[in-house]
């Protein structure tokens, strides 16, 4: 990027490296959400509606696990697939895979926590009837997850603006590589340490107007859906 | 209808995972360097030749001298291009390296604020004006991270005859980060800080710093560039990444790396012909 | 081929529930058997909620025994129930129907034209696509019986189906009650509208206080009521 541009001559000029960096955020964190999201729905529906000795210890973790430290993850997530480590022969080090594996890492909990809390409100109205239509433990999770949609729209945000927002994991497995693996935080982290400051606050706000944008569009989607779907 | 949206979904998802990683089969390379040297933008100047020459895509990823040198020894990088002499012929002598070349040099400057405290401003002796920081405990802002600068730091506190882990006071602040930094730390402390003259060239967050000591021959700088020993990890790109060596030490790659200026000013020399570096 | 077993009778043996320190139900002998509906009267808190669940199998008694067809764990494959206030699932009134008939294990290609028939039967065939949330009180509750009516069950449970209904409404779902009698499927609904018991009911069991107070044939409950409290709360006074 030029270095005497401010962020938004930059946005209005659609310089290049600001469009490749905003596209592998965004590729990066949606990915992230959407890999949580499979696995962070089931797992939070599941221990939701079993019953299980350790039950709420589970919870208790789980919840303690939205709050995991971006930067204890990437470092975990490097070790791993570190050509020295067990995952080495991937070739995943450095690259956009890795850093989406960390992220997805990191905010899966937040969308299994949510999805728990959501899904076992939801549980004390439904019970009644999933149970007088003998419905099995795998069928009240899936009809759960489906009738709770909208409101798990709000944690897959949640896990989506988190994954967004954070640095220490994307840039120990990325790499902050120019063009390659630079994404919005990084590129701030890295403008703020060559004393570009304005460049870094600018960046800051395109990121924030993008969070807000997906949020928007999001909020559209689930008021759509609202209408026809009641 | 959802069946269909479910599908394109999960081929979106599946073409963001592998699509990326299909690129990086292309020709790549890993280098590990340092931050300094990528905030002095002599990257962004060089590497884009190289590429239109070679065809060779260079990745670098920024860390201190000490983690690229240790990124290096896990294999995760092809190519290890630093400013530590010692900690490089370490490196050599663990076998992790194949060769050293000297590539170039810059110098370090001592920066500090234009109030002064420690009088010493124009002096062509560092020596003496570390000494005269640690005299008058005026404020000093250390990178602390082993990073090469670190390094040439702790060595001149050495040979002004002083034991800074003994005899650091308040006024010494280690901040464990990089270049960029310790400058921002500075200008907003108004400290005295060790930077080389390629980052404070490109710094902008300057506030009251100006450049108190240059010139000493003891504030000069070495790189060397080394590719990884693919005896010690076979994933090292040995062709590529000896390409990449090869074209820094040639005439065409001294001739870039001396042209790169910032301001009008050079900030690298070119000295791969110096056996001695 | 064997014929699937019965649920009925429903025979209800010294059954009790109770919860905490509280006895919801108590002494409770009843036969629930193949015929004409049965209903359940009385004030409310007598239990009436907490018997039809009993004898639906969603609760078990903490004293006693319940036996469906002579079977003490008989699943509740052939007993159906529809709840005061019904859930609706989160998709069109179709939907809903679709997915009691995937519960009740009918095959995907025939769900369709089971899904109209039972809209028609109950009268919501315009309002298939709707959303279910988005139906009116009424058509919740019709909607509800219809799911009810997916498995095809042998005894069908109401709550209260028409406690917070219009008379139009009432009489709506009144006339689907008579229709799924008329086709041999057993009725067992609890009621606090004494005019409803009448028209609906082939004998009555009344509840006060978690006890059977008394238990008649419909004529012989409304005309010559035996005992104290059932002529009481025949009369229109409250029965404390």
């Amino acid at each position: 990027m030029p270095h005497d541009a401010s962020a938004f001559e930059l946005i209005l000029s659609g310089d290049p490296a600001l469009i490749t960096i905003v596209r592998l955020s965004l590729i990066v964190s949606l990915s992230a959400a959407a890999g949580a999201a499979v696995i962070g729905l089931p797992f939070g529906a599941l221990i939701a509606l079993a019953r299980f000795p350790g039950r709420e210890l589970t919870i208790v973790v789980l919840n303690a696990l939205m709050g995991l430290p971006p930067v204890v993850v990437g470092l975990a997530v490097y070790l791993l697939l570190s050509r020295s480590g067990p995952l080495g022969s991937w070739g995943l080090l450095f690259t956009p895979q890795a850093m989406i594996i960390a992220q997805t890492i990191l905010i899966a909990p937040i969308i299994a926590a949510l999805a728990r809390q959501t899904i076992e409100d939801m549980w004390v109205e439904y019970r009644d009837e999933l149970a007088a239509m003998d419905i099995g433990l795998a069928g009240r999770i899936a009809t759960l997850l489906w009738d709770a949609r909208f409101s798990l729209v709000t944690a897959l945000l949640a896990g989506f603006g988190r994954a967004a927002a954070e640095v220490g994991a994307v840039i120990i497995v990325g790499g902050n590589i120019d063009g390659f693996t630079r994404t919005m935080t990084t590129a701030i982290a890295l403008e703020t340490s060559k004393g570009d400051l304005p460049l870094a606050l600018g960046l800051g706000l395109v990121l924030i107007a993008i969070v807000v944008v997906v949020n928007a569009l999001a909020w559209g989607v689930r008021r759509a859906g609202e209408r026809l779907a009641g | 209808m959802k069946t269909l949206s479910r599908r394109m979904l999960i081929a979106i998802a599946a073409s963001a995972v592998f699509a990326g990683h299909a690129s990086a089969q292309d020709k790549s390379i890993v280098v590990a360097s340092t931050t300094s040297t990528q905030d002095s933008g002599l990257f962004g100047h060089i590497l884009p030749m190289f590429k239109a020459k070679t065809g060779i895509d260079v990745k670098v990823v920024a860390q201190g001298t000490g983690q690229a040198l240790d990124t290096a020894r896990r294999g995760d990088a092809d190519v290890v291009f630093v400013h530590a002499r010692p900690a490089e012929e370490k490196f050599l002598s663990e076998g992790f390296g194949v060769k050293r070349y000297p590539v170039m040099y810059n110098d370090f400057v001592l920066i500090g604020p234009k109030g002064d405290p420690a009088s010493i401003k124009g002096s062509k002796d560092i020596v003496a004006a570390l000494g005269a920081i640690k005299a008058k405990g005026a404020d000093f802002i250390s990178r602390g991270d082993k990073s090469g600068t670190h390094q040439a730091e702790l060595s001149l506190w050495k040979v002004a005859g002083i034991d800074i882990a003994k005899d650091k006071g308040p006024w010494y602040k280690e901040i464990g980060q990089g270049m960029g930094a310790a400058l921002n730390t500075a200008s907003a402390s108004n400290a005295y800080v060790l930077a080389d003259r390629g980052t404070w060239l490109s710094f902008k967050n300057r506030g009251d710093l100006v450049i108190a000591v240059e010139g000493d021959k003891r504030l000069f700088n070495q790189y060397g560039v080394m590719l990884v020993n693919p005896e010690k990890h076979p994933s090292v790109k040995k062709d590529l990444g000896q390409q990449l060596i090869d074209w820094l030490v040639s005439s065409e790659g001294q001739k870039a790396i001396a042209d790169y200026k910032i301001n009008g000013e050079q900030l690298f020399y070119p000295n791969a012909n110096d056996s001695g570096a | 081929m064997r014929a699937p077993l019965s649920d009925l009778p429903i025979v209800l043996e010294d059954a009790a529930v109770v919860v905490g320190q509280l006895t919801i139900l108590n002494d409770v002998a009843l036969t629930l058997a193949a015929g004409a509906p049965t209903v359940l009267v009385g004030p409310n808190g007598g239990g009436k909620t907490t018997l039809l669940r009993l004898a639906m199998g969603l609760l078990a008694p903490s004293h006693g025994r319940v036996t469906w067809g002579g079977r003490i764990d008989a699943a509740s494959t052939r007993r159906a129930i529809v709840f005061q206030r019904p859930v609706m699932l989160r998709r069109s009134a179709e939907g809903n129907i679709r997915y009691a008939l995937s519960a009740a294990g009918v095959a995907r290609s025939e769900r369709a034209a089971r899904a109209a028939e039972l809209l028609a039967l109950v009268g919501l065939s315009e309002l298939g696509e709707r959303p279910a949330r988005k139906l009116s009180g009424g058509e919740q509750q019709r909607l509800a019986l219809a799911r009810a009516l997916a498995k095809e069950p042998q005894v069908l449970f109401l709550d209260e189906p028409t406690a917070s209904l219009d008379p139009t409404a009432t009489k709506a779902v009144e006339d689907i009650i008579r229709t799924v009698s008329e086709r041999n499927i057993k009725v067992v609904m609890a009621t606090h509208d004494l005019g409803e018991a009448r028209r609906l009911a082939g004998d009555v069991v009344m509840l006060h206080r978690g006890r059977i107070v008394e238990t008649a044939a419909a004529a012989s409950f409304f005309d010559r009521p035996q005992t104290a409290e059932a002529g009481t709360f025949l009369a229109g006074e409250l029965l404390v």
